[in-house]
């Protein structure tokens, strides 16, 4: 079986590389994107089991890539796991909007990172995703 | 009922003060001298009327003999109980309490004048860092470094076979981020130190304005002459407002100050008021000016002046939030939040122009009673196209003598506010209802 792909985008390339290590262990293959404005078209591209997303991107914003990715029909039922500063209620509220599947908050316990991919992504068959962002309203 | 417990030590001070007999005093007022001593005693409650009669008797407002000078130390601790979430304090035995230990009730009262200033920063500082960009900018920073530094060490710690080339690689990380998050704390520090401290001073900007005002009985009598100072003068080195934000706000009451003195001198000002009495529109009408100034005028006349009644005036704006808060005694306007719904000041606010007048009936632990005029004045300060800004006033004056029955029963503010079943109530009362 070939091994479950995940994409993670962060510009921090010290995080990055320190989750790409816990996840690799636990294994996954990680594939890395740093640029905002360049992950949907890696998403496309790549059709990854699941997406990794930093709110606090250069250049494109975490929230607008994730609505862009919910508008695009091909790619909407890709899971999503969002990264936040810790205490920042308002963001994690706009991310919830924009139809993340689940989050995690900066700075993070490494094991919290493999549980919460594998929960996104074991629940990730292309239907089940699909129907879990049908309506972001509600979560 | 415990409401005014100490009532009665009031009216013994004041006839002793007076060196008048107790027997006099109950035989002027028409009650036995040996209920008179229960009463003095604390043992018997007054009711309204008796009270009223005594307080005449005394030369005293009743509010004087009901509330005294601790008034302010009971909303000092009503609101310090408002805060506390666990085992409420015996509401209903605060004035027993204020009664037995005066010094600790005034420690209390003090203290939770101080927790609410420094709740003050923390919420001046709280709004600074979610909109200062800079603080943003390093706070992530931070929040990145620690995160990355928080996974890497627990990679380290936690993975035993780890490799080489790994762990070298992982414990350069460390080193760069420890330096990145020492650099920014240390930007962090210098910046928050030059962050001007009088900007975030430890009073509102309009209660430092009042305590200013306070201070001088609310008249700034260098006005009243032919060639005032100049408003910037006349604050320059005012220790009271601490803030610029103060500053700006005590420039404008005094620019409007002056205009009122001008407008209305304080000779033929006084002599109106005896021919029409305190009735804020005739004023307005005799000399030709806007209501909302004689309100301002009649609320800071320098005591003694003859005609003068003791008035409260609170000021809004469109919002409803207070602008201007002249307490006198029987009526102290809340000092943080929203106020009473059913003040006739926002009738006015919903209806410009209009005058307004009411009896009310304060909720307090003895109600107080006033004769209330409110007048809202529109401002189309951008022309035909610009928004129109709102402005209400109330001006509060003694009541008529005599309760008509149909007084409209407010209160200060809902959280210390005793009114069962009030229908303007947005959230309950620490008080025990009546």
């Amino acid at each position: 079986m070939a091994q479950r792909q995940v994409l993670l985008i962060e510009d921090e390339p010290h995080i990055a590389e320190a989750i790409r290590f816990i996840l690799g262990r636990a294994g996954w293959q990680v594939m890395l994107e740093a640029n905002g404005a360049q992950a949907l078209a890696r998403i496309a591209e790549l059709r990854p089991e699941a997406v990794i997303l930093d709110l606090m991107l250069p250049g494109r914003s975490g929230l607008e890539i994730l609505t862009d990715l919910r508008a695009d029909p091909r790619l909407a039922a890709t899971p999503v796991l969002m990264l936040t500063a810790r205490g920042q209620a308002r963001d994690r509220e706009a991310a919830e909007q924009a139809g993340a599947t689940a989050f995690l908050a900066k700075p993070f316990a490494n094991a919290d990172v493999v549980a919460a991919l594998e929960a996104i992504a074991g629940a990730g068959t292309p239907g089940g995703a699909a129907a879990a962002v049908a309506g972001p309203g509600q979560r | 009922m415990a409401r005014s417990a100490l009532t009665g030590t009031r009216i013994r001070e004041r006839r002793t003060a007076l060196h008048v007999k107790q027997a006099d005093l109950a035989r002027s007022v028409g009650i036995s001298a040996a209920y008179l001593n229960l009463i003095e005693h604390n043992r018997r409650r007054v009711g309204d009327d008796l009270l009223e009669t005594l307080a005449r008797a005394l030369g005293v407002e009743p509010v004087a003999l009901s509330e005294g000078a601790e008034a302010v130390l009971f909303d000092g601790l009503r609101e310090a109980a408002v805060g506390a979430e666990k085992a409420g304090p015996e509401l209903e035995r605060i004035e027993e309490f204020v009664g037995r230990f005066p010094g600790w009730a005034a420690v209390l009262a003090d203290r939770q004048a101080r927790v609410g200033a420094l709740e003050r920063v923390v919420e001046a500082y709280a709004e600074r860092m979610a909109q200062d960009p800079f603080l943003l900018d390093n706070l992530h920073e931070v929040l990145s470094a620690v995160t990355s530094l928080r996974s890497t060490a627990a990679i380290l710690a936690e993975t035993e076979d780890i490799e080489p080339e790994w762990r070298n690689r992982f414990l350069r990380t460390m080193a760069e981020e420890s330096l990145r998050l020492s650099g920014t704390a240390e930007s962090l520090v210098g910046y928050l130190d030059e962050m001007e401290t009088a900007e975030t001073g430890l009073a509102a900007p309009l209660e430092q304005l009042e305590t200013w005002l306070a201070g001088r009985d609310w008249h700034l009598a260098e006005l009243e002459t032919d060639a005032p100072p100049a408003p910037e003068a006349l604050i320059e080195g005012v220790p009271e407002l601490a803030s610029a934000a103060a500053r700006e706000l005590a420039l404008a009451h005094v620019a409007r100050a002056a205009a009122e003195a001008r407008a209305l001198p304080l000779a033929a000002f006084s002599d109106a008021l005896a021919e029409l009495g305190p009735e804020p529109g005739l004023l307005a009408a005799r000399f030709g000016v806007p209501v909302g100034m004689v309100f301002r005028r009649l609320a800071t006349l320098p005591p003694g002046l003859p005609g003068r009644v003791p008035a409260g005036l609170v000021a809004c704006d469109g919002s409803g939030t207070l602008t201007l808060r002249r307490p006198v005694p029987g009526f102290a306007p809340p000092r943080f939040g929203a106020a009473c719904p059913l003040w006739p000041l926002y009738e006015a606010l919903a209806r410009p122009a209009q005058p307004v007048r009411a009896v009310i009936d304060m909720a307090g632990r003895l109600p107080a009673r006033f004769l209330a005029y409110a007048w809202c004045t529109q401002h189309p300060v951008g022309g035909f196209d610009g928004p129109v800004l709102r402005e209400a006033m109330m001006l509060l004056l003694p009541a008529p003598p005599g309760r008509e029955g149909n007084e409209r029963a407010v209160g200060s503010s809902c959280r210390i506010c005793p009114r069962a079943g009030c229908p303007g109530r947005r959230e309950p009362s620490i008080l025990p209802e009546r």
